[in-house]
């Protein structure tokens, strides 16, 4: 297989790594380097100021706002999301009980039926989902209040995105809301893989749903659960986390900055305030954030891989 | 949880034997008291996210074909009349349908260049011993990991410098280029897996190498070509952030942009039924396919975090 190999090699390697390389790697490069000048992005004119750009960042209120609201959905949103996800899908896929005959394990009643549903907000654009979420979040004529209000509770008739307190939690729930069917479709192949006779075993041995859950699917499901959290964690930190606060709430990011994140900050510093080097120090920090939570979750999660 | 955790019953239940010859009758009467108070609470809990993620879309749907006033006074009720007038609106004035047409033709021209050097690309990452290949291979893995908006921000003047700034195939090119990591790594996986002994028969034949990329191999990756095209054309179809830095005219927005900008401009012209319509047929498009090719769009959305 010699013959001609380089030339193929070469041939066929130039256009996507060349596109990669203009369209990726080399924006990644620049935006180190910008991170250390005074360019504005209107002018071409720039120089270099040393930690400058570093040095702001860390007296800078809003930037520490966003870092804490970033980690919050780094860590809150995949947590809740894989929790809800976990009993989801064990519910279905392992929470009815039926025995020998049949399949020794087996899901409840409609598992396939809740599985199709489940997944519905996965398919769709998260800037939908987000739009269709900030109508259903008005206070006056929202989906959410006036249900609310169908029901009797005509006292309850919270603000929502209006309210600097609750501003952020109703950005997470949607990202919530639209990722758990993912997962409960991700965890049910996994569980799928898990041999039936440990769950006979197990049954045999007399263990409740709980002690099955927690001694037979979560080891065996651990590496799914972990990459699946660094996962959700990067697009919480990133692109998912921008469409919602950006679509949802006022300013964006407020009210009061109550829902900014890195990742909008970064956005409006570049992009609305022509500060252009000091957005990349910022998407730089945002790099780190997400670096460093990547190598936490695998290094907190590792654990002996299970053979089956 | 540690309340239900130590039930322990005996091994030996009588239900346990009854079901054994009847597999049919349903779930085993296993500690009844304890056993039926959380199956109904999980069926519940299974029930209500069922209804909490069909509400919303059923309130869409509802809405989009109501009249302004009944929206505002009544969000739950059902429409009087279907007012379909609502889509043809959308779909004409709201300039839906150009917001549609961007986008087939934006996600139809990335798909395939995405495919086709995604493919490409990996054949040869996962076929071919060169040096470098690691380095290479591992130079496309990292794009997966990088918050995409810090290169934005360079991306922005690179792309204006280029001229391909709020142009189609710029937008094209870099859609191809932020899924390259992705299908790259997907792909290399799949092609390692693929058989060796047919490419070498085709070589031996007298094929050259690109032949029998294209005639022998290409065919043989197609399952894995499917999944990571859904996948892909999902992302893509679903793309908010990068048009929203790189193609800012208003006549080459894509749905989810002019989605956005609509809703953000119906606060002056309070066309609320028109933009539900809107929303709506956004939406129904990529949920009609789901429903349709289920099996292939699950298999192909998580067929990189299972790797």
């Amino acid at each position: 297989m010699q013959h001609g190999k380089y030339r193929f090699i070469v041939g066929f390697l130039t256009i996507p790594l060349g596109l990669y390389a203009i369209f990726v790697i080399w924006p990644f490069i620049q935006s180190i380097y910008y991170s250390f000048t005074d360019w504005t992005g209107l002018s071409p004119d720039f120089k270099m100021v040393g930690f400058d750009n570093y040095t702001r960042m860390l007296h800078d209120d809003i930037f520490w706002k966003s870092l804490q609201h970033s980690l919050l959905f780094a860590l809150l949103v995949p947590l809740v999301t894989i929790g809800l996800a976990l009993f989801f899908s064990f519910m279905i896929n392992v929470g009815g009980r039926r025995r020998k005959g049949g399949p020794a394990i087996s899901g409840v009643r409609g598992s396939s039926f809740y599985k199709i549903v489940y997944f519905f907000p996965q398919v769709l654009s998260i800037a939908i989902v987000a739009l269709l979420f900030a109508f259903a979040y008005n206070p006056d004529t929202g989906a959410i209040n006036s249900l609310l209000r169908g029901i009797g509770l005509d006292s309850v008739q919270p603000l929502f995105l209006g309210d600097p307190n609750l501003a952020l939690w109703c950005v997470m729930a949607v990202l919530v809301w639209s990722t758990v069917g993912f997962f409960v479709v991700l965890f049910s192949a996994g569980m799928a893989s898990i041999p039936a006779d440990l769950y006979e075993a197990a049954l045999l041995d007399g263990a409740g749903r709980a002690t099955t859950f927690f001694r037979i699917t979560l080891p065996l499901l651990w590496d799914t659960v972990q990459s699946g959290w660094v996962y959700m964690g990067i697009l919480a930190l990133g692109a998912e986390s921008f469409a919602v606060v950006q679509i949802m709430t006022t300013g964006p990011g407020g009210p009061d900055y109550s829902t900014t994140v890195l990742v909008l900050y970064v956005y409006q510093k570049a992009f609305r305030d022509g500060q252009a080097a000091y957005a990349t120090t910022i998407g730089v920090a945002l790099l780190v954030v997400t670096l460093l939570f990547a190598a936490i979750v695998m290094k907190l999660g590792r654990r002996e891989r299970l053979e089956y | 949880m540690k309340t239900t955790e130590t039930p322990a019953p005996s091994p030996a239940e009588p239900g346990a034997t009854v079901t054994r010859t009847d597999p049919a009758s349903g779930r085993a009467p296993r500690r009844k008291g304890d056993g039926a108070v959380l199956n109904v609470f999980s069926h519940g809990m299974l029930v209500l996210w069922a209804f909490m993620v069909g509400m919303p879309l059923l309130w869409a749907v509802l809405t989009s074909f109501k009249d302004d006033n009944s929206i505002f006074s009544s969000p739950w009720s059902l429409p009087d009349t279907l007012h379909f007038e609502n889509w043809s609106r959308a779909w004409t004035d709201a300039n839906m349908s150009g917001y549609f047409l961007n986008t087939v033709v934006v996600v139809g021209g990335s798909l395939i260049g995405t495919l086709v050097l995604g493919s490409m690309a990996a054949y040869v990452l996962a076929r071919f011993d060169f040096p470098g290949n690691r380095f290479i291979y591992y130079l496309f893995i990292a794009g997966m990991s990088f918050p995409i908006m810090l290169a934005l921000v360079p991306l922005f003047y690179v792309v204006n410098n280029m001229g391909l700034l709020n142009t189609i195939h710029g937008l094209i090119l870099v859609y191809i280029a932020y899924s390259l990591p992705f299908t790259v790594f997907f792909l290399t996986a799949f092609f390692r897996s693929l058989p060796t002994s047919v490419a070498e028969a085709a070589f031996v034949d007298g094929a050259s190498h690109a032949r029998t990329f294209f005639q022998i191999m290409l065919p043989m990756a197609k399952p894995g070509l499917i999944s990571v095209g859904i996948f892909n054309f999902l992302g893509q179809w679903n793309q908010y952030m990068l048009p929203t830095v790189l193609n800012t005219d208003p006549d080459k927005r894509v749905l989810t942009q002019g989605l956005v900008q609509l809703a953000a401009s119906q606060g002056y012209k309070g066309d609320w039924s028109g933009l539900f319509a809107g929303l709506v047929m956004a939406m129904l498009p990529v949920l009609a396919a789901y429903i349709i090719f289920q099996r292939q769009v699950v298999q192909g959305l998580t067929a990189g975090a299972l790797k």
